[in-house]
C-alpha cells in the first residue's frame, strides 16, 4: 500500500463508508430505505414468534381455540403486499443501475489494465500510474478496462461501484466524483496469490489540482501519439495509410462508425472490434476487402493494443470540419 | 414387489427365515442390532444404515471444513496477514469452501435424513434401489477423499468457484485432482436424486397420497429434481475445466480462444439451484419440527408443498444475478434481477406459515424447537439480504464483498446447519433409541445462535464499508469488526462441540427413547425407536392427514 500520502488508513475505525459522488449518496439512500422496509417486514414476525413462544407455552393457560377456516384474503395479502413493496426497490435499483451504464459522451477516458497483481491506469495525455488513480471532480470519468491474464474487478467503494475486468474483452465503468479526498480502490474478484494486495488509493482532486498533477507526472506524449508510433513500428501504416499499395480500409473516422461485413450486417467499431481485428483479422471480414492482414496475436501486448486503439480513435473522419489527423488533446 | 426387485432381480424379502436360537426375542432385532460387524455396515443396503454412514461422513467433513474456517478467522485477526502466507490463506479458504459446499452442505440433510427418515415417512421398507444407494455412498466417499488428498499433497487455491482462466491456466496448484473429486461426488448426487424420485413415486404405503406426504418428503422430492436436472451441468462444466487444464483446448481461456464468462454461466446455472439443494431440505426439517413442538397442524400445508416445488423450478431462472458486474447486458441484468425478486416470495410464504403454526399452539421449547426458531431468524436475514444483492445498484457496491459472505452464511450455515442440528436432535431418539440430555441441548442451541450472529453480522457491515471477500491483507480500519467476527467464531465453535460430545455420550448413557417421545405425528413415530430392520413390524396403511394434531380445546 502506498504509505506517503495521507489516506483513509488514518481513520483507525471506519463506521460509515465515505461517499465521494452524488450517485454514491443515491446508492446509500437506496440501501438504507431498503433496510428500513425489511425491518418493517420482519420485526413484527420476530416479535410475534417471541410473544407466541411465551404466551402459548405448553401448560400455560391461554386461549387456544381456533377454527380451521382460513382467511384466503390474509394469506394472499401477506404474500402480495411485501412482494409489491420490494418490487419498488427492484425498480429503484434498476433505475440507478441504468444510470451507471450510460456514460455521458464528454467523459474523460482513462485506460485501465489489470494483471496479477497490479493495476495500470493511463490518462489520455499518456500519464501512467500503477495501483493509484488520480481523477478530477466535476467531470464524468470513463474507465475503459481489460485484463491481461485472469478475471479481476475494479472496485471503488467510495463511489459504490465495481466492474470485472475480463481477459480478452473491454468493460467499462463511469462516475462523476464530487468530493476531493483519498479513498481506497481494490481488486474484488479473486485472482490468485496476491489478490488482497492488488489495491491502491483513489485520489479525487479539484480540476486545477488534477491538471497540476498531470503536469507534474510528466509524460508529455499522449496515448494517441504513442499509438501512432506503434502504428508505424508494427507496420500497420504500410497498408492502412493513404497511398499504400495494398488495398486496406482507411482507418480515419473508423472508431464508432458502422462497418459493413462480408457475411452481411454491420458492426460498430468500438474498442473491442479494433482489438479483435488486430489479433484475429480473419474474424468478421469486412465487405469488399480480401483478407490479407496478418494476426498480431502474441506480438502486440495488451498495453500496446490500448495505445493503437487510442491512435485509431483519434483519427477524425476525412472531411470532418477543421480537423487534422493527429494526437487528440488531453483535455 | 419393489422396483428394486424388478431391476436388480432380487427375490422378495417379504418372508424371512426364522432365526434359530432367537426365540426369546418377540420381534426382529432393530437395524442397529441386526449385525454388528464393520462388514455388515459397509456392505449394508439398508437405507437407515446408509443414512448413518452419511451422517458420520459429513460430520467428518464438517470438522475439516470448520478447522479451516477457524484458521481463516484466526488469520484475519490481524490486518497485515502475518499469520499465514498469502498462498496458504488462499488454500485455506478454498478448502473451507470446497469441503463445506460440496461435501457437507449439499449431501447433509438429503443424504442423512433423506435416507434415514424419508422412506419411513412414506411407509416404505427401503428406497427404490437399495444397492444403488450403497453405491452412491461409495462414490461420494471416493470423490471426497480424492479432493482431500489434494490438501495433503499441496492444496488448491482457486476458491470453491474454480473461475477460469485462473483455474485452467494460472493456478499452479492441484486443480485437476480437486476437480475430479467434485465431479465424482456429483454422480453421487445424481444417483441419490434419482433414487429418491423413484422411491417417492412408487413406494408410498397404501393411502399415502401426494397430499398426505409430510413436507419433508415434498422437499426431498424438490431437492431431488434439482440434483437430477442441475448436477449434470456442473459435471460438464468441470470436465471442460479439466480438459482445458490438461489439454489446453480453448473453452474458457481467451488466450486459447475461449470465453471466461461462459464458465461463470455454466457454474452458476448449477450453483444457484444448488443453494436450494441446501435450503429446501432445511425448510422441510423445520416444517416437521414446528408442528410437533407446537402440537398444531402445519399452517397452509398445501401452500408450503407447492412453494417447495415452485422454488425448485424458479431457482433455475436466476443464475444471472451472480453476474451483474461482469459485463452482462443491461437487459439481462434487469430480467435476472426481477426474477430473483420473484424467488423471494415463496420463501417468505414459508416463514409466515411457520409463525402462524405457532399461534395458538401448545409450545414446548425443547432443543429442536429452539434450533427451529433460530433457523427462522437467520433464514429471514439471509433471504432478505439476498434481495439486497438482487437489487442492481446495491449489488454494484456489495458484490464480492463481505456482505455476500455474510449473506450466504446466514442462508447456508444459518439455514442448513441449524436445520440439520434441529433435525438431528429431533430424530436422534429414532436413530439411536436414546434420548439426548435436554439441558445441554438447549445450551448448545443458545451458544450457536449467539456465536453465529456475533461471527456473521459484523460481516454485513464490513461488506457495506467496502471490504472485499477473499482478502488476506486488509486495511486497518476493518480490524475491529474482524476481531469481533473472530471472537464470535470461538463461541460458535463451542456451540458445535457440545452436541458432538453429548450426543456421543448419549449413545451409551442416554435415557432409552420411547417410539414417540415428542408426541409427534407421522409414520416414523409409529414404529419403534430405533426402527426394526424393515422399518415396520406390519406394513402401515395411511388413513390420516399429515400433521393431524388435534385442534386443542381452550386452555390446556
Ligand atoms: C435461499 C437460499 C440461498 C442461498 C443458499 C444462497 C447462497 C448464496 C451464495 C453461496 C452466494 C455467494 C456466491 C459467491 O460465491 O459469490 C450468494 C450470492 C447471491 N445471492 Fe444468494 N442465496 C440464497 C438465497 C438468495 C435469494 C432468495 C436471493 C434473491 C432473491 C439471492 C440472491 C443472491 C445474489 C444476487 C447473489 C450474488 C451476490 C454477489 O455475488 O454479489 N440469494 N447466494
Ligand atoms: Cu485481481
Amino acid at each position: 500500500m502506498n504509505g506517503q500520502s495521507p489516506g483513509p488508513s488514518d481513520y483507525p475505525l471506519l463506521l460509515w463508508p465515505q461517499a465521494a459522488s452524488a450517485d454514491a449518496v443515491q446508492s446509500d439512500h437506496l440501501i438504507w430505505s431498503f433496510t428500513l422496509l425489511t425491518l418493517v417486514l420482519t420485526v413484527p414476525i420476530f416479535l410475534s414468534i417471541a410473544w407466541f413462544a411465551f404466551h402459548f407455552r405448553a401448560g400455560k393457560e391461554a386461549h387456544r381455540q381456533y377454527s380451521d377456516k382460513r382467511s384466503r384474503l390474509l394469506e394472499v395479502s401477506w404474500m402480495l403486499i411485501p412482494f409489491l413493496l420490494t418490487l419498488g426497490f427492484f425498480y429503484w435499483g434498476a433505475k440507478l443501475f441504468d444510470r451507471h451504464k450510460h456514460a455521458p459522451a464528454n467523459a474523460l477516458r482513462i485506460e485501465a489494465i489489470g494483471r496479477q497483481w497490479m493495476w495500470k491506469f493511463q490518462h489520455p495525455g499518456g500519464q501512467a500510474e500503477i495501483n493509484d488513480l488520480h481523477v478530477p471532480t466535476g467531470q464524468p470519468i470513463l474507465i475503459n478496462m481489460i485484463s491481461q491474464d485472469v478475471i479481476h474487478a475494479l472496485y471503488l467503494p467510495a463511489l459504490r461501484i465495481q466492474m470485472e475486468t475480463l481477459p480478452g474483452r473491454y468493460t467499462q465503468l463511469w462516475f462523476k466524483a464530487d468530493k476531493p479526498g483519498v479513498y481506497r480502490l481494490y481488486c474484488s474478484e479473486y485472482c490468485g496469490t496476491d489478490h488482497s494486495k492488488m489495491d491502491g488509493l483513489l485520489t479525487i482532486m479539484t480540476p486545477t489540482d488534477y491538471s497540476n498533477w498531470l503536469r507534474r507526472s510528466g509524460n508529455s506524449t499522449s496515448l494517441a501519439s504513442q499509438g501512432k508510433m506503434l502504428f508505424s513500428s508494427y507496420g500497420c501504416a504500410g497498408c492502412h495509410d493513404q497511398g499504400s499499395v495494398v488495398r486496406a480500409p482507411s482507418l480515419a473516422g473508423l472508431f464508432g462508425s458502422p462497418v459493413p461485413l462480408e457475411a452481411g450486417g454491420t458492426l460498430i467499431a468500438g474498442d473491442g472490434y479494433i482489438r479483435d481485428k488486430i489479433l484475429y483479422p480473419d474474424h468478421n471480414l469486412i465487405a469488399g476487402y480480401k483478407q490479407v492482414m496478418p494476426s498480431f496475436k502474441g506480438v502486440v501486448q495488451e498495453g500496446d493494443l490500448v495505445l493503437l486503439t487510442a491512435y485509431i480513435k483519434s483519427l477524425p473522419a476525412p472531411g470532418a470540419a477543421g480537423s487534422t489527423p493527429g494526437p487528440e488533446k488531453t483535455q | 414387489m419393489s422396483p428394486s426387485d424388478l431391476v436388480l432381480g432380487r427375490v422378495s424379502e417379504g418372508v424371512r427365515e426364522p432365526h434359530p436360537g432367537r426365540t426369546t426375542i418377540d420381534r426382529e432385532p432393530d437395524y442397529l442390532h441386526d449385525e454388528h460387524t464393520l462388514r455388515s455396515w459397509l456392505g449394508s443396503t439398508d437405507h437407515k444404515r446408509i443414512g448413518i454412514l452419511y451422517l458420520l461422513s459429513i460430520t467428518f467433513f464438517f470438522i475439516i471444513g470448520a478447522c479451516a474456517a477457524g484458521l481463516i478467522r484466526l488469520s484475519l485477526v490481524v490486518p497485515n496477514g502475518q499469520i499465514f502466507s498469502n498462498d496458504t490463506y488462499n488454500k485455506l479458504f478454498t478448502i473451507h469452501g470446497v469441503v463445506m459446499v460440496w461435501f457437507f452442505l449439499i449431501p447433509s440433510i438429503p443424504a442423512t435424513f433423506g435416507n434415514f427418515i424419508m422412506p419411513i415417512m412414506i411407509g416404505a421398507k427401503d428406497v427404490a434401489f437399495p444397492r444403488l444407494n450403497r453405491t452412491s455412498w461409495y462414490i461420494f466417499m471416493t470423490g471426497a477423499f480424492f479432493t482431500l488428498f489434494t490438501v495433503v499433497v499441496g492444496g488448491v487455491d482457486t476458491g470453491w468457484t474454480f473461475y477460469a482462466p485462473f483455474s485452467t491456466t494460472f493456478s499452479n496448484t492441484w486443480v485437476v485432482p480437486a476437480l475430479i473429486g467434485v465431479i465424482v461426488v456429483g454422480f453421487s448426487s445424481i444417483l441419490t436424486g434419482l433414487n429418491f424420485i423413484v422411491t417417492i413415486h412408487t413406494m408410498r404405503a397404501p393411502g399415502m397420497t401426494w397430499f398426505r406426504m409430510p413436507i419433508f418428503v415434498w422437499t426431498m422430492y424438490a431437492t431431488s429434481l434439482i440434483f437430477l436436472l442441475a448436477t449434470p451441468v456442473i459435471t460438464i462444466a468441470l470436465i471442460l475445466l479439466v480438459m482445458e487444464r490438461a489439454f489446453h483446448i480453448g473453452v474458457f481461456d481467451p488466450a486459447l480462444g475461449g470465453d471466461p464468462v461462459l464458465f461463470e454461466h455454466l457454474f452458476w446455472f448449477y450453483s444457484h439451484p444448488a443453494v436450494y439443494i441446501m435450503v429446501l431440505p432445511g425448510m422441510g426439517v423445520i416444517s416437521e419440527i414446528v408442528p410437533a413442538f407446537a402440537q398444531k397442524k402445519l399452517f397452509g400445508y398445501r401452500f408450503v408443498a407447492y412453494a417447495s416445488i415452485g422454488l425448485a423450478s424458479l431457482t433455475f431462472f436466476v443464475w444471472g444475478h451472480h453476474m451483474f458486474v461482469n459485463g452482462e447486458s443491461e437487459t439481462s441484468a434487469v430480467v435476472f434481477s426481477v426474477l430473483s425478486f420473484a424467488v423471494a416470495v415463496p420463501s417468505a410464504v414459508k416463514v409466515y406459515n411457520w409463525t402462524a403454526t405457532i399461534y395458538k399452539g401448545s409450545l414446548k421449547l425443547d432443543t429442536p424447537m429452539l434450533y427451529a426458531m433460530g433457523y427462522i431468524g437467520l433464514f429471514v436475514v439471509g433471504g432478505l439480504t439476498g434481495l439486497f444483492l438482487a437489487t442492481l445498484a446495491v449489488d454494484e457496491h456489495v458484490h464480492d464483498t463481505y456482505f455476500v459472505v455474510a449473506h450466504f452464511h446466514y442462508i447456508m450455515v444459518g439455514g442448513t446447519a441449524l436445520a440439520f442440528l434441529g433435525g438431528l436432535h429431533y430424530w436422534w431418539p429414532k436413530f439411536t433409541g436414546r434420548m439426548y440430555p435436554e439441558a445441554l441441548g438447549r445450551l448448545s442451541a443458545f451458544f450457536i445462535f449467539i456465536g453465529f450472529n456475533t461471527t456473521f453480522f459484523p460481516q454485513f457491515l464490513l461488506g457495506y464499508l467496502g471490504m472485499p471477500r477473499r482478502y488476506h491483507n486488509y486495511p486497518p480500519e476493518f480490524q475491529l469488526l474482524n476481531i469481533l467476527s473472530s471472537a464470535g467464531s470461538v463461541v460458535l465453535a463451542l456451540g458445535y462441540l457440545f452436541p458432538m460430545f453429548y450426543l456421543t455420550w448419549s449413545l451409551r448413557y442416554g435415557k432409552r427413547a420411547p417410539a414417540n417421545p415428542w408426541n409427534a405425528k407421522g409414520l416414523e413415530w409409529t414404529t419403534s425407536s430405533p426402527p426394526p430392520k424393515h422399518n415396520f413390524e406390519t406394513p402401515p396403511t395411511v388413513d390420516f392427514e399429515p400433521y393431524d394434531y388435534i385442534a386443542r380445546e381452550d386452555r390446556v
